[in-house]
């Protein structure tokens, strides 16, 4: 069996093109794009909600494509424990729809950032996660608005539950404040359900599958899942 | 049908980054007694809904679910029956 990726298409996405590149071209698996007006998944064995801003962010970035078409059946299939995967537009879509917890606010900053950030996995028990060595990992983040935060006890409840699957810090694995880019609540950059089978995150692992491009620690998330969904 | 207006504010406890820009240009205007500046959403619209009850259920659930993101926001709103 080889699992099957489907990348979902909304207008504005601009993502799509780069997970469908780094999936299909960097590590060789299967793929289809996904169109948002469609309800057909095509027997995706894993959703990726791409990056990108959706029918233009407007209202609030994720707020129109949670009730498209498409979103009715990654709904349907996360519920059924399904795997999908949100990155950054990804992801802020993911929290509209209620898949995940919490909201991803403005930047602190104000600003939009384009840079390349260093993770630490915080739980390793994820399907995503699994394979990750133990470093620190290098991926770029992209966006205006990657500020994570919750209610309190929905935090308590991430920590409690183990559900906060990647923080953001410095070279060294260091939680500091200037290691955090975006001012998300107790750094975090990505998160997973508790069921484990939706992981939502800002930074973007297809944007680091290629050693043409400079970095390739994405690969190790994309590849863990692959090996967790063969074993 | 109504004409309906709603205002979509960000809830108190949420920082307003965007705000606070705002309000340090007030303060390079030499506008230095202006405090708490907040930045919301304004959204109008109407509704054909055949009464007043069938009108609410609708506006409701359009700024419940699509308008505003009870996490972060609250809404409040004012309607007009126009003929």
């Amino acid at each position: 069996m080889k699992p099957k990726f489907g990348v979902v298409v909304f207008p504005g996405s601009n993502c799509d093109h780069d997970a469908y590149y780094a999936l299909k071209k960097d590590l060789g698996f299967d793929v289809s794009f996904l169109w948002h007006k469609d309800k057909d998944l095509q027997s995706s064995d894993v959703i990726i909600l791409p990056g990108g801003f959706s029918y233009g962010d407007y209202l609030r970035s994720g707020a129109v494509a949670r009730f498209s078409p498409i979103m009715n059946s990654v709904i349907e299939f996360a519920n059924k424990g399904g795997i999908v995967i949100g990155i950054c537009n990804g992801f802020q879509v993911l929290v509209e729809a209620g898949l995940l917890p919490g909201v991803l606010l403005k930047n602190n900053s104000l600003q939009f950032i384009c840079k390349d950030i260093y993770l630490k996995v915080t739980n390793k028990n994820t399907i995503f996660t699994k394979g990750i060595p133990d470093k620190i990992i290098k991926i770029p983040i992209a966006h205006g608005e990657g500020n994570y935060f919750a209610e309190t006890a929905t935090i308590s409840e991430l920590n409690d539950n183990n559900l906060i699957a990647f923080k953001y810090v410095d070279a060294e694995g260091n939680e500091t404040v200037e290691a955090n880019p975006n001012g998300s609540i107790q750094n975090i950059a990505g998160i997973v359900n508790k069921q484990g089978n939706v992981l939502g995150m800002m930074p973007h692992p297809e944007r680091a599958c290629s050693s043409m491009l400079g970095k390739t620690d994405g690969v190790f998330i994309f590849k863990s899942l692959v090996s967790e969904l063969l074993s | 049908m109504f004409k309906v207006q709603v205002i979509i504010k960000r809830r108190p406890s949420i920082l307003d980054p965007q705000g606070k820009a705002v309000e340090k240009g007030a303060f390079n205007m030499g506008l230095t007694n202006i405090k708490d500046t907040r930045i919301g959403k304004f959204v109008e619209f109407a509704v054909e809904a055949v009464n007043k009850e069938e009108a609410v259920k609708e506006i409701e659930e359009y700024c419940h679910k699509l308008l505003s993101n009870p996490i972060m926001e609250d809404y409040e709103y004012t309607m007009e029956e126009v003929l």
